[in-house]
């Protein structure tokens, strides 16, 4: 089996993480920009996670030799301080040449304000300027509903956003159709305790179809398991679904997205 | 189906029901989230489909400006408003 892990927080993980991964037939991992858990105090504090998600983390993944990418931004739970967060902005364009990033991701809203929402139209106009994918984190629990309605309106309003090109990710029941009904992709993310589990993931496949959704671990330093999409394989085996329908979720359906980054490697011919 | 995923979920029922009567032990039963969860639960037997989007928008924020300020960091779960159909029945 083959897969990719398309949004992982690789630099909270141990290296035993990355050894499981390769084992169970991960082609390559795709990290975007996260919270550490606390508000980082500085810019300076950004260029150095920067740095790490485009200098270490790649050699690091190399040492089992796992294909790195990953995403650049501000996560939305730092958004409200708007000073810090357009100096961060800033600081994004110079690592966008970088050999292993993607886009702009992963931006959103947390917890739905007008700040957060403000920071999200800055990194949207940041991506259409430099023709970056983008990565959208919708927020959690009782806010993704009203915050996925907010995002969607935001990126349809602004006339540089090519929805093909924009992946909504953390979907769940209440949101899954609404994205996919305005022509970005979706990702779901499989957590023990939230956003998705393997089945609810494989029964929203089986009801909004396979077309542009892609399944994620967003393993982290939280409750989360980077083996979350292997094992969703088995789920879908289990209700008879082909080696093709795997193949086409876990493998081909991100490869087609990334490959939109000229620098993703993994192109159209390996996918089949 | 039935034989692969019955056991699983039944225990996480039973889980559910234990933890109703554990926030009621404890005297915590009128925490908005707990009045969430029995409301949402009732949609399970409701005979209607798509119970896991309707639970989710049950226990979602209603109302759709962005807000003013943050409340803090994490979601709590449930969406501390009153909805439309417990106002009603107030």
């Amino acid at each position: 089996m083959r897969y990719i892990e398309p949004h992982g927080h690789m630099v909270s993980r141990t290296t035993d993480d990355y050894q499981a991964m390769v084992t169970a037939g991960c082609q390559a991992v795709c990290e975007p920009a996260f919270w550490a858990g606390f508000d980082r105090g500085s810019a300076a504090g950004f260029r150095d996670y920067f740095r790490q998600l485009t200098e270490y983390e790649p050699a690091r993944a190399a040492k089992f030799l796992l294909p790195h990418y990953s995403w650049l931004c501000l996560n939305p739970k730092e958004s409200e301080d708007l000073g810090l967060a357009r100096e961060v902005l800033a600081l994004i364009p110079e690592f966008l040449g970088r050999p292993n990033v993607l886009g702009i991701g992963e931006i959103g809203l947390n917890r739905n304000t007008r700040n957060e929402l403000r920071i999200l139209e800055e990194h949207v106009a940041l991506a259409v300027r430099h023709d970056q994918l983008i990565l959208v984190h919708t927020p959690h629990l009782e806010d993704k509903l009203k915050g996925t309605r907010l995002i969607l309106d935001l990126l349809r309003g602004h006339p540089g956003v090519r929805p093909g090109r924009v992946i909504i990710d953390h979907v769940e029941e209440h949101t899954i159709q609404q994205v996919l009904d305005a022509g970005f992709w979706a990702g779901i993310t499989l957590y023990p305790d939230s956003k998705s589990s393997p089945p609810r993931a494989v029964d929203m496949l089986e009801i909004c179809g396979r077309e542009r959704i892609w399944l994620n671990s967003a393993c982290d330093w939280g409750v989360s398991v980077p083996l979350a999409v292997p094992k969703t394989a088995l789920e879908m085996r289990r209700r008879g679904h082909s080696e093709d329908f795997v193949d086409a979720v876990l493998f081909r359906n991100p490869v087609r997205f990334l490959s939109q980054c000229p620098k993703f490697a993994l192109r159209a011919e390996s996918a089949g | 189906m039935v034989d692969h995923g019955f056991v699983p979920v039944r225990a996480k029922l039973i889980e559910v029901a234990a933890f109703l009567d554990r926030v009621e032990r404890y005297a915590v039963a009128d925490d908005f989230r707990c009045a969430a969860l029995r409301r949402a639960a009732a949609l399970l037997v409701d005979g209607r489909p798509a119970r896991a989007r309707r639970i989710l928008e049950q226990l979602s924020d209603p109302t759709t400006r962005p807000d003013a300020v943050s409340s803090g960091k994490a979601a709590l779960g449930a969406w501390a408003g009153q909805p439309p159909s417990a106002k009603r029945k107030a």
